[in-house]
């Protein structure tokens, strides 16, 4: 299924610089399209690179699970007990199941020199970060609290609790993928890799756990997660706004 | 008595002003710190609830400070090392890292031993003492991507990045923490419950923080001689102040 | 027309660790004009380039493009500058044909499948277009990235040892490429241990020298 090899035409006009820098004197509305075709081309790329190695993805979901599955199996599997560690194991689980997937990110873009390509390309690397950091949400995060219900129901844990958790692990787990982002990049090309990683920003983390577990936490003592998920959308707002410059910055030095 | 600040933006020029600067903030800090002990082991009354063990805050408040400000002074030579690209503000964010963290082990160490005759347990995880051991890791995380980076300009701005992020978290952390803290453990054993201040226990604690002032910038202006020597190994004025040293004055 | 000089180097100087790799390198390339960089490996070639492409911060000096200071990522240089490197900066997962499909619409408008399937065609892959690039060869791979440069157009090109893994047709169309794009007024800089397969006058040379 082969052509006949025939001459290329190299197109001989005179070479000129990408439309990109005629866009650029194009107006605000040129530049906002550049970012959201960013976003989008990073988010389309990424996931469809993710899709391509389903079996990564499958791993690090049973991860989440069997890791969830070997608490009762430690401590007890009577109802109060397991209800009380709960909410606690469900979210330290995603923040492990997070850390073991954030050398995905960058790291495969890094090693067959892709991400310098993404990095020279004309468009924000501000908004091509965020489009990677966006696709490995909703190939990480995402799953694991969309199996949250599942798994909570295995702890003994009520509907209203299930529900809050779900809703918890919404909000945080995207928090977890943009501050994880940072130390991602940051370790490009550092020895220590994955452990170093998790050093890095298992501290950060801290406060989405609080929140997170806590909220569900104060449905099951009955008072209402409206202060802890609130608190989670500031964070997370916070965090898309400002964590991405964080990334690029952190990405462009790796890159040096 | 004008001083051109910028001259000494260049570790060449610096290297000899941070010699001076640490010796004499070195005797400063052991009379200050001399002062300050006396006050806090003789002067200071005993108190009344919690008898003489409650004398170890004299190091655990100051520790507990200056773990919080070396991070802030480290982010700002940090944003000075993103903005301005200079060299020397990296060296002194690397320098300051390993003191914050001392700090930091330092208020966690006598934390622990105030709380064991205090309220019976080392450890009783309360708000400020399980933000001081997050930030402990912080410090240990700046710490370690800068060892885990081979090329010295390349670390410096990846700790630099690393740092300011902490920065802005850190106060999320601590509210967080806080937070957490007051839903579960109510107010029952808080180490800001700290025994009512006499004057002169006040005025030790303050003695001691100024103590601990000067001997951390003594200490880190120490640290970045030594890290200026490493990193500028092969330029040739550093051979030449050895020359200098070893045929003239020290 | 004569040549505007669009890029000058003014006393460049670079470090690895605490080695000085080179110092006081000064060059100005105008349109149509090509310099080659040579030099023992360690000398810092693959350094020099990045520079160039605004990857790497000099330890000293500057880059100068179309007359203005560039710094690292600067957006005045990354509209002209097609950079490559060691790798072939392809992914795995994808084919030849999705990976440039998403270069020219990542660096470009995005251009229709059938000037990408001539492009591939042009460096023979026609037929392997759709398999992933996981099973392509090194030399296959490096033919990609020739593809890429035809198709995405740049004023400057940066080449890290353009002919590695390439056969004799495959250096036969990059010698086509540089003629093509030096005859429309595009620069290039490159890293090669062998011979650039162009006309020896349209060349000059840059020697690097060895490590301390």
């Amino acid at each position: 299924m082969s052509r006949a090899p025939r001459q290329r035409n190299a197109n001989a006009g005179a070479l000129r610089d990408a439309p990109a820098e005629a866009a650029r004197s194009a107006g605000v509305d040129d530049a906002r399209a550049s970012v959201l075709g960013a976003i989008g081309w990073a988010l389309a790329r990424d996931f469809r690179v993710a899709l391509r190695s389903k079996g990564e993805l499958g791993v690090q979901l049973l991860f989440y699970v069997i890791v969830v599955t070997l608490f009762p199996l430690a401590t007890s599997p009577s109802p109060e007990i397991l209800a009380t560690l709960g909410p606690g194991v469900l979210w330290t689980s995603a923040l492990l199941a997070s850390l073991l997937s954030l050398p995905r990110l960058f790291a495969s873009d890094y090693d067959d020199g892709t991400l310098e390509q993404i990095a020279l390309s004309p468009r924000p690397l501000v908004a091509l970060v965020s489009g990677k950091m966006a696709a490995h949400w909703l190939t990480t995060g995402l799953p694991v609290a969309a199996m949250a219900p599942l798994l909570g129901s295995q702890y003994a844990l009520e509907t209203p609790m299930l529900g809050t958790l779900t809703a918890s692990l919404l909000l945080g787990t995207p928090i977890l993928s943009l501050l994880g982002a940072v130390g991602a990049a940051l370790t490009l090309g550092a020895r220590g890799g994955g452990t170093l990683l998790a050093l890095l920003v298992l501290p950060l983390y801290a406060p989405v756990l609080i929140f997170g577990a806590g909220a569900v936490d104060a449905v099951r003592a009955g008072v209402s997660a409206t202060p802890h998920l609130s608190l989670l959308a500031a964070g997370l707002l916070l965090a898309l706004v400002a964590v991405p410059f964080a990334v690029a910055a952190a990405v462009r030095i790796a890159l040096d | 008595m004008l001083i051109n600040w910028f001259r000494f933006s260049s570790p060449v020029s610096f290297y000899p002003l941070a010699g001076s600067w640490s010796y004499a903030l070195g005797a400063l800090a052991a009379l200050l710190a001399g002062a300050g002990l006396v006050v806090g082991l003789w002067i200071a009354p005993t108190d009344a609830t919690q008898g003489d063990a409650y004398r170890i805050i004299f190091i655990h408040v100051p520790a507990a400070w200056m773990a919080m400000f070396i991070y802030l002074v480290m982010a700002g030579w940090s944003a000075a090392t993103l903005g301005f690209n200079t060299r020397l503000s990296a060296m002194m964010a690397q320098a300051l890292a390993p003191t914050g963290a001392l700090m930091a082990a330092i208020a966690l160490w006598t934390g622990a031993f105030w709380g064991r005759p205090t309220w019976g347990t080392y450890w009783a995880w309360d708000a400020r003492m399980t933000s001081t051991l997050i930030l402990l890791f912080l410090y240990l995380g700046v710490i370690a991507l800068r060892s885990a980076i081979e090329d010295p300009r390349r670390a410096d701005r990846a700790c630099a990045v690393l740092a300011l992020v902490g920065a802005v978290n850190v106060p999320i952390i601590y509210f967080s923490v806080q937070w957490w803290n007051t839903l579960h453990q109510g107010s029952s054993i808080s180490f800001t419950a700290a025994p009512k201040m006499a004057m002169t226990m006040f005025a030790g604690i303050l003695i001691m923080t100024a103590a601990a002032w000067c001997y951390t910038i003594a200490i880190v202006l120490a640290r970045v001689q030594a890290i200026i020597v490493e990193r500028e190994r092969g330029a040739g004025w550093l051979e030449s102040l050895i020359d200098l040293r070893a045929g003239g004055n020290a | 027309m004569s040549p505007a000089i669009l890029l000058e180097a003014r006393r460049l100087a670079a470090q690895r660790g605490n080695a000085r790799l080179f110092a006081g390198i000064e060059f100005t390339l105008a349109t149509g004009e090509a310099l080659v960089v040579t030099g023992a490996n360690g000398s810092g070639k693959t350094t020099l380039l990045r520079i160039v492409a605004g990857l790497t911060i000099p330890a000293e000096g500057e880059i100068r493009w179309r007359g203005k200071a560039t710094h690292p990522f600067d957006a005045h240089l990354r509209e002209a500058v097609a950079f490559n490197g060691h790798s072939p900066a392809l992914k795995d997962e994808l084919s030849a044909e999705e990976n440039l499909d998403a270069w020219t619409r990542l660096y470009d408008r995005g251009l229709a499948h059938e000037r990408i399937a001539d492009a591939l065609d042009g460096v023979g892959l026609f037929g392997q277009r759709r398999l992933p690039v996981r099973v392509l060869s090194q030399g296959q791979r490096r033919r990609i990235g020739l593809a890429r440069l035809a198709l995405v157009r740049r004023t400057l090109w940066v080449l890290d040892e353009p002919l590695t893994a390439l056969d004799a047709q495959a250096s036969g169309v990059l010698g086509a490429l540089l003629d093509a794009h030096l005859d429309a007024g595009g620069l290039c800089v490159a890293a090669s241990h062998q011979p650039l397969p162009i006309a020896a006058d349209r060349a000059r040379g840059l020697v690097l020298g060895e490590p301390a």
